[in-house]
């Protein structure tokens, strides 16, 4: 493999990272209570601007920061979650997936009438800035945070999910939320704490997002939500190993495509990830990794 | 027998003439800035009444409405520009598209059809999907137009749109296609074909069972609403005098759901009150967002607006009912949920 190349699988593997992290909560979120959630990706842009804030705070070590970004989505996540998504459970699917684009909507506007629409520069302290080589690859710090920072994450909540007592209710919940109601798990608070997890991973992404593209602006989140839902499909929606594996692919993808085909297709970039999307959907309902009993198609 | 004659011939004709009547006040009255209101809140009224025929009536939850109006926008724009300067504003188009100027009507029959048969296209395999993955998939049918319209450069001007359009539509045309659009509805909303729609919307399984073809149903609802989509787009087009890829964007998908949402999702009466009444208001903000320097204000309510109504009335102000004195005594008596439990 040239350089050229391995650069791109590098790009690819953060972008899938990012991508990754996003789609679990996606993932998360649905299992539970069978909702696409659109209003996940803003999560990232409020996530994004909230280390953007606290960067400008004079002496707060980075990693402090982090963790206050992903307290800041846990939040903002179950505050949504209160506020727009519980008054209307039981409703039909769709009345979910529209409260969801509105909630999505309200927040990118509100971004825009408080913040402006005017993209910012994200000033990264200088020692993720350093750029060092590793064999052919030359990479810079924070690339090689966020590859490890995710792993690390996904690595907490899969064994948080399998071990502790929230994560067998959490799997009990999205397995048949009824029969985990009688068995006596209270089902609101695996709900709540399903937004909660979901959307703190969703601030960091936010973080790790304005360190990767150095510009944030209130309508980051949408596209990047966009497309991590499509990772969540490719995974198979519910499945959070499904939602890490989609995330990837989909970030090697689409760097690769850019990256490799001849300039004149980069412009299709979305075009191929969205028709990627229908296919899937029709052809492999089910994701990678899903498997359910529901009809999709 | 009498009382019935009276519903069904003099009641139509006496709205269709009043309205008329209207427009002509309208148009002897008013500035063009006014007046262009009017013409927005028409073309709205025709996006949101066929929008309902696929949503509210057959309970297709599309997002795709955007991307048929920009179908039939572009191919009518294309079709009526004057042929002189087409040639330098497209130089690359093929030679016998570059030698066409046609009138607007047909340009707009050509570009409904051409939506309708993008929509038989794209219906056949997404239509298989159900509930929400079908919403997704529309969605993600409209950015693939936006990105192929960027991309077609020798048919769109890619990201520039074409702009200095004339100036074709106006107040009566909306009107034509406006009453069109109604009269089509409401006579499939009181036909075999519209229960059978109602009947897939509440229950698939039991509309089958009764030898409903589901299939059929769900594509010609979709195709339906595409051709006025289509048609909407190219009065659009020739009403702003230009037209770009995002034009028809994501956002308006979403607001055109807001109004079948708040109207109430198959009722035609709440459809055209709703597009009414949010478009004005959108008119009435748009000052308020340029002077203060709030953008996004006019998004924020009606977001705000959605949700209180999917939270306290789910139904929407109208359920799937018409005011009782234009439906002929309320025939249709639905329970007015907007769509089958899942």
């Amino acid at each position: 493999m040239s350089a050229y190349v391995l650069e791109q699988v590098f790009n690819g593997l953060i972008l899938g990272s990012m991508y990754a992290l996003v789609a679990i909560g996606f993932s998360m979120i649905y299992g539970i209570v069978r909702l696409i959630n659109f209003a996940h990706g803003d999560i990232v842009m409020v996530g994004a601007f909230v280390t953007l804030a606290l960067i400008a705070v004079p002496g707060l070590p980075f990693p402090l920061i982090a963790l206050l970004v992903m307290a800041a989505g846990l939040i903002l996540g179950v505050l949504i979650e209160r506020a727009a998504f519980r008054p209307m459970r039981g409703a039909p699917q769709v009345t979910g997936f529209i409260a969801s684009l509105a909630v999505s909507i309200l927040m990118q506007n509100l971004g825009v009438l408080i913040l402006t629409a005017q993209p910012r520069n994200f000033m990264l302290p200088e020692y993720l800035q350093t750029i060092f080589h590793l064999g052919p690859l030359t990479v810079r710090a924070i690339d090689l945070a966020i590859l490890i920072a995710s792993v690390v994450l996904m690595a907490v909540l899969v064994l948080m999910v399998k071990r502790t007592r929230l994560g067998i209710a959490m799997r009990a919940t999205a397995e048949n939320i009824d029969a985990a109601r009688l068995m006596g798990i209270n089902i609101n608070r695996v709900i709540m704490f399903a937004f909660a997890i979901g959307s703190s991973l969703a601030g960091m992404a936010g973080l790790m997002w304005g360190g990767k593209f150095g510009q944030i602006d209130p309508l980051l989140g949408f596209v990047p939500g966009l497309k991590a839902f499509v990772a969540a499909v490719i995974g198979g929606v519910g499945s959070i190993p499904g939602a890490m594996l989609g995330g990837y692919l989909l970030g090697l993808a689409e760097v690769l495509f850019v990256g490799l085909l001849p300039p004149i297709y980069s412009a299709y970039r979305d075009a191929f990830v969205f028709g990627t999307l229908i296919l899937i959907l029709l052809i492999l309902p089910n994701g990678l990794l899903g498997r359910s009993v529901e009809e999709r198609a | 027998m009498r009382a019935r004659v009276m519903d069904r011939v003099w009641l139509p004709a006496a709205l269709i003439l009043s309205g008329a009547l209207a427009v002509w006040v309208l148009r002897a009255s008013l500035d063009d800035y006014l007046l262009s209101i009017f013409n927005f809140v028409g073309i709205n009224i025709i996006l949101a009444v066929s929008l309902n025929l696929t949503n509210g009536f057959t309970g297709l939850f599309s997002l795709g409405h955007p991307g048929f109006m920009a179908v039939g926008g572009y191919l009518t724009a294309i079709l009526t520009f004057p042929a002189g300067r087409k040639a330098m504003l497209l130089p690359a188009l093929p030679a016998w598209l570059a030698a066409q100027q046609w009138p607007l009507l047909p340009a707009l029959l050509a570009g409904g059809l051409a939506a309708s048969l993008t929509a038989l296209v794209v219906g056949f395999p997404v239509l298989r999907l159900r509930g929400h993955y079908l919403a997704v998939a529309t969605m993600g049918f409209l950015i693939i137009v936006q990105v192929l319209i960027i991309n077609l450069e020798s048919y769109t001007r890619g990201p520039l749109g074409l702009n200095g359009l004339p100036m074709l539509t106006n107040l009566w045309w909306v009107y034509l296609w406006v009453v069109a659009v109604i009269y089509v509805c409401w006579k499939i909303k009181h036909s075999s074909l519209g229960r059978t729609m109602l009947a897939v919307r509440e229950d698939e399984m039991a509309a089958q069972c009764l030898g409903v073809n589901l299939a059929r149903i769900r594509i010609l609802a979709l195709t339906l609403g595409a051709f006025f989509a289509g048609v909407a787009g190219g009065l659009w087009a020739h009403l702003v005098t230009a037209i770009t890829p995002t034009s028809f964007s994501l956002i308006m998908a979403f607001n055109l759901v807001v109004m079948v949402v708040i109207g109430g999702s198959g009722s035609i009466t709440g459809a055209i009150l709703a597009a009414s009444g949010l478009t004005l208001l959108t008119e009435v903000l748009r000052p308020l967002e340029e002077n203060l320097e709030m953008y996004g204000i006019n998004e924020v309510i009606m977001a705000v607006g959605l949700l209180a109504v999917l939270i306290f009335r789910p139904q929407g102000f109208f359920g799937s009912r018409e005011p009782s004195l234009l439906s002929g005594r309320g025939r249709i008596r639905s329970n007015g949920r907007s769509g089958a439990r899942e």
